[in-house]
């Protein structure tokens, strides 16, 4: 790419941002879809999970794991290390499994998927239509020019609706479908490597987890392969007070490359909703993974009313040498947020990264970080966390870095920057650091900024409104951690950024 | 062009007068300098003018081609024609000086209903003129103002005066800071921009600028107002006596 083409790029992407503001109101997911949907009864016991597990058609040994994990749950407390303030969540007054009657049999090809679900998928700019790529990607010439084309997995409360490019996919060899159907058709992959990551007794939501979770996806990317495209899960809450619980299982086998993309919305409602995910990713030697988040799932009101509880666990494990795992995520949504992307360095030479952009605006809260736990020696891990408080949020970031015996010469660096806007928010940093043997070098630099008042006037006086203002200067602040984004969601990000903070000056 | 009459002016904050009665007439085409001693309020004037939050106008008017400046915000300013070279400039981490420019120019042009520029046409108008104000490319990739010198930041102000065209331009002490060819550069670049229908007003502590920047007028502010206006020859005068006999004179 010449320095032109490449500056010209640059300029388009920042340019949305600025229209995005313009254009878009608040949060834009907020609509629902009417559908018929057939629900499991509320609440939670033996029998339910017996009934998911009925409703996936799974194996007898998948109904024994979730029964295992269920009895191991109601041993379990609820943790409250967290700096997060939420009503007590009754875990029976939830539905945990809610399916468009529709997909009662499983439709052979798209084709046959209800048009009703076909059509929020395009509302919600995701092509289940081979033929299209993801919105946003055709404003870029780039785009354009190299025909960059995404498979996606379409999960609809608590089914999978289908996934895009599956036969193109399957020649390479590379399995792309829904957990339940991989647990159907490929139960040796599924019974060596689910729990293997985060397992069945890791912690109270990923224990629930394994109990409910109804659908998700699962990626398999054998040796030597570099995925012909980027595979991406797009989750869709639609029904009300229902829980979705997706479980998603990444393995990238040795040699392999894989970019995944993993997006969220719900409609607004009054009440909040429960969304307990967990995302395993397993990557073997000199395999490579990069994972991307836009989380958008509906933040609540300017109150506080409503809005999703995200309580999410996903790790990677570099279980071989010179295997490489990169997190990227851009945090807008939930009323509540818990999640801990990371990283289990134990081949030689692995690295870790994690890139975050956490925004909480008016009541939202959120507790976010990473673990990177170095196991092998010569291990690297690098984090780089933008923290952006507004209104009465409270944003915190808390991380772990440990260094165990056998780490030795490993390293890692960690950034963590807040910002805020306002003076009713806060922004915390959490950092723990355990570092077991003399080699290994631990670095950590935090800094916290207000947007400056000199900044937007700055701004204004060259012409542009408050808002735009506070777009660029955010926008400038997350700069690091957008160019890690594929350029897929690099434009949806730098919009989500602007969007996120409506209303947060003035 | 700029009628600025009889303004009163105070910080909100501590409810201290700053501007006490200010008139100033800037007719289209011509450059003024405000020449005054610390403390006089040329900064204040300036800020005012574009619209900064902390100030309150408490008697008084200052119009715009008879558009009142003072009910508008900063960008509604901006958009009208009025620009600030700022004497400090901002840092903005992160921001492109690029897409800086870029964002202003078009945020100024959809205001006044016109269309956004292409990505090509922009990047064809801004590279000449940086050229001439010798920014380099490298310059106008970096984060706005991020680690310049004090004479890049103060070219930056002015290639983006260049970019943005606007009518009435205030430029607040441009010259501090700058060494002797970075102030040849900033002069040449007015210089170049002067023409029968825009206007400047340079405010400057020291008569050098002007031997670059000619002036139609200069003004002397002390205590809050205009207290003496004359020729080129009146910065020279405070060049070389100060400004305590000026000030004896008018009382």
């Amino acid at each position: 790419m010449t320095a032109t083409t490449d500056l010209d790029v640059r300029e388009g992407v920042d340019r949305e941002t600025v229209e995005a503001v313009q254009s878009i109101g608040s949060y834009k997911y907020g609509w629902d879809t009417e559908i018929e949907m057939d629900y499991a009864p509320k609440g939670l016991n033996e029998d339910i999970v017996r009934l998911i597990s009925a409703k996936n058609n799974e194996p007898e040994w998948m109904t024994e794991w979730r029964l295992e994990a269920y009895r191991r749950w109601l041993t379990m407390t609820e943790p409250k290390w967290a700096m997060l303030n939420y009503p007590e969540i009754d875990y029976q007054d939830q539905y945990y499994y809610a399916r468009p009657k529709s997909m009662e049999t499983k439709p052979k090809s798209l084709d046959e998927v209800d048009p009703k679900l076909l059509a929020t998928y395009e509302k919600l700019g995701i092509p289940l239509n081979e033929q299209l790529i993801l919105a946003g990607v055709e404003t870029t010439e780039e785009g354009r020019a190299d025909g960059r084309r995404v498979a996606v997995d379409a999960v609809f409360d608590s089914v999978s609706v289908g996934t895009t490019f599956k036969e193109e996919l399957a020649k390479a060899g590379v399995i792309f479908c829904s957990i339940s159907e991989a647990i159907r058709e490929h139960p040796e992959l599924v019974k060596k490597y689910l729990g293997s990551v985060v397992p069945q007794s890791d912690n109270y939501f990923a224990t629930l987890n394994s109990a409910v979770f109804s659908d998700g996806s699962f990626v398999y990317i054998p040796k030597g392969v570099r995925c012909p495209m980027e595979l991406s899960t797009y989750f869709r809450i639609n029904a009300e007070n229902t829980g979705q619980f997706e479980r998603t299982l990444i393995i990238a086998d040795k040699g392999s490359h894989v970019s995944y993309l993993e997006g969220c919305t719900a409609p607004k409602r009054d009440t909040h909703q429960l969304h307990a995910a967990v995302v395993e990713i397993v990557v073997l030697e000199d395999a490579e993974v990069k994972y991307s988040t836009v989380q958008n799932w509906y933040p609540g009101d300017e109150e506080g009313k409503g809005g999703i509880y995200n309580f999410v666990t996903k790790r990677a494990d570099c279980r071989e040498a010179r295997a490489k795992v990169m997190w990227t995520q851009v945090e807008t949504g939930s009323a509540i947020t818990w999640k801990y992307p990371s990283c289990i360095l134990r081949g030689e030479e692995s690295q870790g990264e994690f890139y975050s952009i956490a925004i909480a605006n008016n009541h939202q809260q959120a507790d976010t970080g990473t673990k990177m736990i170095h196991l092998g020696r010569n291990t690297r891990s690098r984090i780089v966390s933008k923290g952006i408080s507004a209104g009465r949020a409270q944003n915190t970031y808390r991380g772990l870095v440990t260094m165990h015996p056998r780490a030795t010469n490993s390293r890692n660096y960690t950034q963590c920057d807040s910002l805020l806007i306002g003076d009713q928010c806060g922004a915390h940093t959490v950092p723990y650091i355990e570092v077991k043997n003399t080699s290994s070098r631990v670095e950590h630099e935090a800094t916290t900024s207000k947007v400056d008042d000199d900044q937007l006037f700055y701004c204004r006086q060259r012409g542009m409104d408050e808002e735009e203002a506070v777009a660029l200067v955010v926008n400038g602040f997350c700069r690091e951690v957008l160019q890690a984004l594929p350029m897929e969601f690099a434009m949806e990000a730098q919009a989500l950024v602007a969007i996120s903070l409506e209303g947060s000056v003035g | 062009m700029l009628k600025i009459d009889n303004l009163h002016v105070k910080l909100e904050e501590e409810d201290k007068q700053i501007l006490k009665g200010l008139s100033l007439e800037v007719p289209a085409g011509q450059v003024h300098a405000i020449m005054g001693p610390n403390g006089s309020g040329k900064s204040t004037l300036s800020y005012v003018l574009s619209g900064r939050d902390g100030y309150e106008v408490t008697e008084g008017s200052a119009t715009l081609d008879g558009e009142s400046l003072l009910d508008m915000e900063p960008e509604e300013r901006a958009a009208a024609g009025l620009f600030l070279a700022f004497q400090y400039p901002v840092e903005i981490p992160g921001v492109g000086n690029m897409t800086f420019l870029r964002t202003a120019v078009n945020a100024q042009r959809k205001a006044r209903g016109e269309a956004e520029l292409s990505s090509g046409d922009f990047l064809k108008v801004v590279r000449a003129k940086a050229a001439e104000l010798q920014i380099s490319p490298e310059m106008l990739k970096r984060p706005v103002n991020v680690g310049f010198s004090g004479g890049e930041k103060k070219r930056n102000e002015i290639l983006q005066m260049a970019m943005l065209e606007p009518r009435m331009c205030i430029m607040d002490e441009t010259d501090s800071g700058l060494d002797v060819d970075a102030m040849r550069l900033v002069s040449d670049g007015v210089n170049a921009l002067r023409s029968p229908d825009r206007s400047f007003l340079v405010i400057t502590h020291y008569q050098r600028l002007l031997n670059h920047i000619q002036p139609d007028v200069v003004h002397i502010m002390a205590n809050g107002r205009i207290v003496k206006s004359g020729g080129p020859e009146l910065a020279l005068q405070v060049e070389q006596e100060g400004y305590g006999d000026l000030l004896a004179e008018v009382g």
